[in-house]
């Protein structure tokens, strides 16, 4: 397929993997924000071909892996009760919560729909008015237009029967605590592609000057990543921190206007806690107080919901860089995509479960 | 999560720019795609489409570039010796 199959090519990301390598010096400590980059890092063996100076570690950019536990158990709660249709991308379904997750309240007579946008759930909210229909609305910058634009229309067409539980979280926030924390070790940023698509880059301006750190915005196939590191690298070892766009073809500096437009019209920043992280400030989006009737937390009580974590998962850890997946004690043994403890072995784009598909036999060797 | 993936427009749906939709091609799959985040798209451009939304529109010369600097890095001869 054009603009895919192209940046696949495996003479060019030689050539690339020997630029890198002729520019690095020194040992460097790189970090793709994104999960999408991590499972095709992992997929085509990318860090294999990086020299053994350049290390690739994992962010926390998987949004199904960092919605806290307690907003797992929120949607099995609404789930489960009779008159629900409840909508979500299929991803989120086998996200354990406290004590089971959305396929068993589906195998059990829920109404649990896969969806493969919100404008599909408010399509069903239209034809079964006497049903309540609720979106699972989790995801970054990305897809916060989407979500923006279903609780739009509803609004607009006076749907009442449609409402969303709203798990959005930022992508700048997060950089910024993996970087203020003790214990960081990342040196240069990968930023994710089609979050900056959304929001544009000047935002990770200010970091980069802060934490002189350069930020290179990128994009998901092996060609745009390996381009991207050697970007950071090339700034790394020439001792500059700046925000560079490797990612041009999709982002332009300023973003999308009209979406962001649309984001602002209905929901504004709020602090999130993250799935593993704990709470950031300013970290996520929520409903704006005009458009709160759509909030399915209010409309169903079940606001107030806490939950703890389990002890062994190590995801925390991972999604800030620190350990890599085969360090957890419970790494493909009580832990698998069919048998989860936490998120980051759920999703396809959670570094553990990248390293189980992937990586199992190199790195039990 | 953030997948979105490249697809060609081949007709376009509605003024109301809102409603705009079009008909994307992804190498053979057909999907109806909201436009109303890429008023500038026009039949034949590529976009970024993520859950049913355009995102983006490809910029062309962009695209080019991930290759451009390859060749310019051959003519300083930087790849010398690269293994084929
Ligand atoms: S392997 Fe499982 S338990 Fe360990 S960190 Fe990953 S998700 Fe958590």
């Amino acid at each position: 397929m054009k603009f895919i199959d192209e940046y696949r090519d495996g003479k060019a990301a030689a050539r690339y993997a020997r630029l890198i390598a002729r520019a690095t010096t020194k040992p460097w400590t790189i970090m793709e924000v994104c999960g999408g980059q991590t499972h095709a890092i992992v997929k085509f063996g990318i860090d294999e071909l990086l020299p053994k100076d350049v290390e690739l570690v994992h962010g926390p950019g998987c949004p199904v892996c960092v919605t806290p536990l307690e907003l797992i158990d929120k949607a099995i709660e609404i789930a489960s009760r009779p008159n629900v249709i409840f909508c979500s991308f299929g991803d989120m379904l086998r996200v354990p919560g406290s004590s089971k997750d959305l396929l068993v309240v589906k195998a059990s007579g829920g109404d649990v729909r896969i969806v493969y946008s919100p404008l599909d759930a408010v399509k069903i909210a239209e034809a079964n008015p006497a049903k309540e229909v609720v979106f699972f609305a989790v995801g970054f910058e990305t897809t916060a237009p989407a979500n923006a634009m279903a609780v739009f229309q509803a609004h607009q067409k006076g749907i009442g029967n449609f409402s969303i539980l709203v798990s959005h979280v930022l992508v700048p926030p997060a950089m910024e605590a993996i970087l203020s924390s003790p214990i960081n070790r990342v040196q240069g940023f990968l930023a994710a592609g089609h979050v900056c698509t959304i929001m544009g880059y000047t935002e990770y301006e200010p970091i980069a000057q802060k934490y002189n750190i350069p930020i290179v915005v990128t994009g998901f196939e092996p060609l745009d990543i390996l381009q991207g590191v050697y970007m950071c690298v090339k700034q790394l070892e020439e001792g500059r921190a700046d925000v560079e766009n490797q990612y041009a073809r999709s982002v332009r500096k300023e973003g999308n206007l009209p979406a962001q437009k649309l984001i602002s019209e209905v929901f504004c920043v709020v602090s999130r806690k993250w799935r593993g992280v704990g709470e950031i400030p300013q970290s996520g989006l929520g409903l704006r107080d005009e458009y709160r009737e759509f909030d399915a937390e209010l409309r169903f009580g079940v606001a107030s919901y806490t939950a703890e974590e389990s002890s062994e998962c190590i995801s925390g850890l991972i999604l800030q860089g620190v350990k890599k997946p085969h360090e957890c004690t419970a790494f493909g043994t009580r832990c698998t995509p069919e048998r989860p403890l936490g998120a980051t072995m759920v999703s396809s784009e959670g570094a553990c479960a990248a390293y189980y598909r992937y990586r199992r036999v190199s790195v039990a060797s | 999560m953030c997948l979105a993936v490249p697809g060609k427009i081949e007709s376009i749906e509605g003024d109301d720019l809102l409603l705009r939709r079009g008909r994307v091609n992804f190498g053979g799959i057909f999907k109806e795609v909201s436009l109303c985040y890429t008023p500038e798209a026009v039949v034949g451009d590529y976009v970024i489409v993520h859950v049913g939304f355009a995102i983006s529109t490809v910029d062309q010369a962009e695209a080019e570039q991930v290759f451009e600097y390859l060749r310019m890095m051959d003519e300083l001869g930087e790849l010398e010796g690269t293994p084929q």
